[in-house]
């Protein structure tokens, strides 16, 4: 198994991309408060565009995906006293690029108690790119039921789309160059909270 | 390159729990509504059985199924089998159907290993004679660790025909490889000469060793192997062998019982036991899906294997 | 015409000496000697030519897997001036019939002198003993009789023919595997069979039925050969049983003295033959009973099979090694380089000693002035990879394959006519 490099989402591009980057040769976006603030206003826009988030799911795709959605439930309670049914999805057996690499570890997926069945589900995840993954989270979440509606929320939209996907809630649009890398850094994986833009390699 | 799982002893450490691992999520599908996956599709899995099996070749079946590869079931057992230039004439046959791996069941050892010397696709032995099971092992490790949480310094005993069974042999290098400790308790005619070098401890007192599993697996024995004086009769070998209920009391009380299947009631299990909570026997079943589902994905599922053996290395002798 | 072989070491000893083969006979042995055709042999050592007490030329009936003219064309390559061909022949050679049958063809063919053996029992079926007598007498003169393949388990029957065959001077080539200890045995039983999941044959299937025969020919003074010897306790009881001046000898395969069961991790039926390939303890025992002389001689078990009877599943393959092209080196191998055996001595195990056993005329005589012509130019030095593309015989199924291996065999002569010449047929 290949480990994915800390923060890096790697297996959002294909395979031609460049995967790492050099971490120290990478320049800060957002540091940890410009971080915290991203989140709590898109948790703000949340609870603005469903209209209070009564019958939201967050599912984000790991493994940073996870964790921001953990983030903006407890952002939501926080401003709204009110529990929102946060789980993960795994799209590794959805991918379209699965033939160009060894078999991948499987990541846990965890829906909340309900399902999704007629729920408002918020895919989330670190960094937008070619939106690869979203499509493979579309096609996995259509195998666990049939939510009312599906809305994508992203910490980092860096463009490039290869598919016409595009996000409800953006955290920070990084316009960047193909070749250049994004590395989504959190306390609970990386020790840090940061957002870090990697030269061209 | 890995392309193969012919015998448990091709799993390292690391692959054996990326096995297990990966089966413990696949094992969520089996749950859901929709029980499908689109990993493996356009790939196809040959279920290719010389000796009867509805058991493994249904389980094998549904594994890529779920996985969404097309799966052809070869049933080529018959009286012809015994020449072998049935064996190489099939393997021809599927390599030009360009398939992408077969699950093989035969009824002589080694004849998976002697598959993966004609083909180009992956193999998977589904038992091969008195030789080796691997999935067994892997669904047997998969089902003693969501019951008991752990494999490393379980106890676990293995009780019966150890002479004739896969699932015995397959065990117990698997078992050695995850850090459990195996002891092996059967009448000393059916236990092979040259057991002694296996990585396991042996004893002919089940009494004895009872009351310190963690792990008891009860193997099936075949009636037939009175004719051939294995032992004098089956009511001697079920007082001295079988699990009955007063037996199974001597049990700690989170130990489970297992049995990989088919059961001879009253024999070597008493119905109470195979019956009871201990029991595993069902979990078995069903973990055996998730189990070779995770097995074809990760020697299907990506531009090579994840897990197994290369044929080069095993056939280092076959190739001087 | 006459051939000249020139400074060649007589049995690897001495100075280099020219030999003369002229009508049949070695005509003359000295120096400075002239011949019709010359052979430069320096560095070579020449011996008696090698005879085979074990031979499966498999024709009649498997033509496909040998015949006479391939399987003594791969002797003459070996260095064989004799091959005892055995009697599981279909029919089976337990008439004189057909033991004048394989005689004529082995006349016919001419690589090598063919000996007939006769099977003890009609159809190999161990029930009822073959007309012995009249095998020893036909145009073959058959003296080795064995119904190899399978043993003669019937302690009665083989008493009797060790009994009977002393009318004849002929001997009982014994197959010693006690059926009912090695019902569908695949290999050796050991550790190396527990984790294959193969059916063991254990030694003391070989070892009892050994010293059941040694007793019986004790008792009746019979003349009792044990075939391929694969056990370190059937040295020490053929050790026991010469040791009491009973008249039994026996023979080691080269395979035996050289690969252990450690082959069948490959599952790869080239590797199964019978009895099975041991342990490597066996093997030392084996060698050293070669050495001693408690194991009087090498004899191949060349058993050529056809291909779809080893391109098989393990269990369903037939057993059998080829080995008449490789049995020289491999015992160079195993025996000479590791100072076993002098040359003289591969001579006498080879050569002199099987002859004696099959009560041969003409074959292990001396290296001397006026004995037959059946000689072999071996050159110790040079070494080859065996290719079973490149062998005379039918059949594909060594097990040396890709094997490097010490000493090539020159050239060999049959009462004076060259039937090989630098590992092609001449």
């Amino acid at each position: 198994m290949t480990a994915v490099p800390s923060g890096v989402r790697a297996d959002d591009s294909p395979a031609s991309r460049p995967t790492t980057g050099d971490l120290s040769a990478a320049r800060p976006v957002l540091d940890a408060p410009g971080l915290a603030r991203v989140v709590d206003r898109m948790a703000h826009e949340l609870l603005e565009k469903t209209r209070g988030g009564a019958d939201v799911v967050l599912l984000g795709i790991p493994t940073r995906g996870t964790t921001i959605a953990q983030r903006l439930a407890a952002r939501v309670e926080a401003f709204e006293g009110l529990t929102v049914p946060t789980g993960s999805l795994d799209v590794t057996l959805y991918r379209d690029d699965l033939r160009l690499k060894s078999p991948r570890a499987l990541e846990a997926t965890d829906v909340p108690g309900d399902g999704v069945d007629g729920k408002l589900v918020v895919l989330v995840d670190d960094v937008l790119f070619s939106g690869r993954t979203v499509r493979a989270a579309l096609d996995a979440l259509a195998d666990l039921g049939r939510p009312r509606a599906v809305q994508l929320a992203v910490l980092v939209d860096r463009g490039h789309r290869e598919l016409p996907i595009r996000a409800d809630y953006v955290g920070k649009n990084i316009p960047t160059a193909l070749r250049e890398t994004i590395h989504v850094q959190l306390r609970e994986h990386d020790g840090v909270d940061a957002v870090l833009l990697g030269p061209a390699l | 390159m890995k392309r193969h799982l012919l015998s448990a002893a091709d799993l390292t450490l690391e692959d054996a729990l990326l096995v297990l691992d990966t089966a413990e999520e696949l094992a969520q599908v089996s749950e859901r509504t929709v029980k499908k996956l689109p990993t493996l599709r356009g790939r196809t899995v040959v279920n290719l059985f010389f000796e009867d099996s509805t058991r493994t070749k249904t389980s094998f079946e549904l594994a890529a199924k779920r996985l969404s590869a097309d799966v052809i079931n070869f049933a080529a057992k018959g009286s012809s089998v015994s020449k072998g230039e049935t064996l190489k004439d099939t393997a021809l046959t599927l390599e030009a159907m360009g398939t992408d791996a077969v699950v093989i069941r035969h009824s002589w050892s080694g004849a998976p290993v002697n598959l993966a010397r004609i083909i180009r696709g992956s193999v998977v032995n589904a038992g091969d004679g008195t030789h080796e099971h691997p999935t067994q092992a892997l669904l047997d490790a998969f089902t003693m660790r969501q019951r008991l949480g752990r494999l490393e310094g379980l106890k676990v005993t293995i009780v019966g025909d150890i002479l004739h069974s896969r699932v015995a042999r397959s065990n117990v290098l698997l078992l050695k490889t995850l850090g459990a400790e195996v002891t092996l308790v059967a009448p000393p005619t059916l236990l092979p000469t040259g057991v002694d070098a296996w990585p396991a401890e042996v004893s002919y007192d089940l009494d004895a060793v009872l009351p310190k599993s963690d792990v008891v697996m009860m193997l099936r024995v075949q009636r037939e192997r009175m004719g051939a004086a294995y032992f004098p009769s089956v009511r001697e070998y079920s007082r001295r062998y079988g699990l009955d209920v007063d037996r199974a009391a001597q049990l700690q009380d989170h130990t489970v019982v297992m049995h990989p299947g088919p059961m001879v009631r009253g024999m070597e299990i008493a119905s109470e036991v195979a019956d009871g909570l201990r029991s595993t026997i069902v979990d078995q079943v069903t973990n055996g899906v998730s189990v070779r589902m995770a097995v074809l994905y990760l020697l299907l599922g990506g531009s090579e294997p994840a897990i197994g053996s290369s044929s080069e290395t095993r056939m280092g002798v076959a190739a001087q | 015409m006459s051939w000249v072989l020139k400074n060649v070491l007589l049995y690897g000893d001495g100075d280099p000496v020219d030999v003369v083969l002229k009508d049949g006979i070695i005509a003359q042995i000295g120096t400075d000697l002239a011949g019709d055709e010359v052979l430069e042999a320096a560095g070579c050592v020449l011996l008696p030519g090698l005879v085979d007490l074990h031979t499966h030329l498999r024709e009649p009936g498997r033509e496909d897997a040998e015949t006479v003219e391939t399987g003594t064309l791969a002797a003459a390559l070996g260095g064989f001036t004799a091959v005892h061909a055995m009697a599981n022949t279909d029919p089976v050679a337990d008439t004189a019939g057909v033991v004048e049958q394989v005689w004529r063809l082995g006349q016919e063919a001419g690589h090598c002198d063919v000996v007939p053996v006769g099977a003890v029992t009609v159809g190999l079926l161990g029930e009822q003993m073959a007309e012995l007598g009249t095998m020893a007498d036909s145009a073959a003169r058959v003296r080795v009789f064995s119904d190899d393949g399978k043993c003669v388990s019937d302690a009665s029957l083989m008493r009797r023919a060790l009994e009977y065959v002393k009318a004849f001077d002929g001997v009982i080539a014994q197959h010693a595997q006690e059926p009912r200890l090695t019902d569908g045995a695949q290999m050796n039983e050991g550790v190396n069979s527990s984790l294959l999941g193969l059916t063991g044959w254990p030694a003391v299937a070989e070892e009892a039925i050994i010293a059941r025969d040694c007793l019986l020919a004790g008792h009746v003074g019979g003349r009792l050969h044990i075939c391929h010897v694969s056990t370190s306790g059937s040295v020490e009881l053929i050790r026991w049983a010469k040791g009491k001046g009973w008249d039994v000898t026996a023979e080691v395969t080269p395979h035996h003295l050289l690969l252990t069961d450690d082959c069948a991790h490959s599952y790869d039926p080239t590797f199964k033959v019978n009895p099975p390939l041991r342990t490597q303890h066996d093997i030392d025992a084996l060698r050293a009973g070669l050495a001693d002389g408690t194991i009087d001689c090498v004899a191949t078990d060349h058993a050529p099979h056809a291909l779809e009877d080893k391109e098989t599943e393990w269990g369903a393959a037939s057993p059998g090694m080829t080995g008449l092209e490789t049995a020289l080196s491999v015992v160079a191998l195993t025996m000479v380089e590791t100072g076993g055996l002098t040359w003289r001595q591969v001579a006498e195990r080879m050569s002199e000693t099987p002859a004696r056993i099959g009560r041969l005329e003409g074959h292990g005589r001396p290296l001397a002035v006026g004995e037959p012509a059946n000689v072999v130019v071996v050159d110790p030095a040079a070494r080859w990879i065996v290719d079973p593309a490149q062998s005379a015989s039918r059949s594909r199924n060594t097990p040396f394959a890709g094997h490097d291996l010490p000493a090539r065999v020159r050239a060999t002569f049959l009462r004076g006519v060259a039937t090989s010449l630098s590992g092609k047929p001449a």
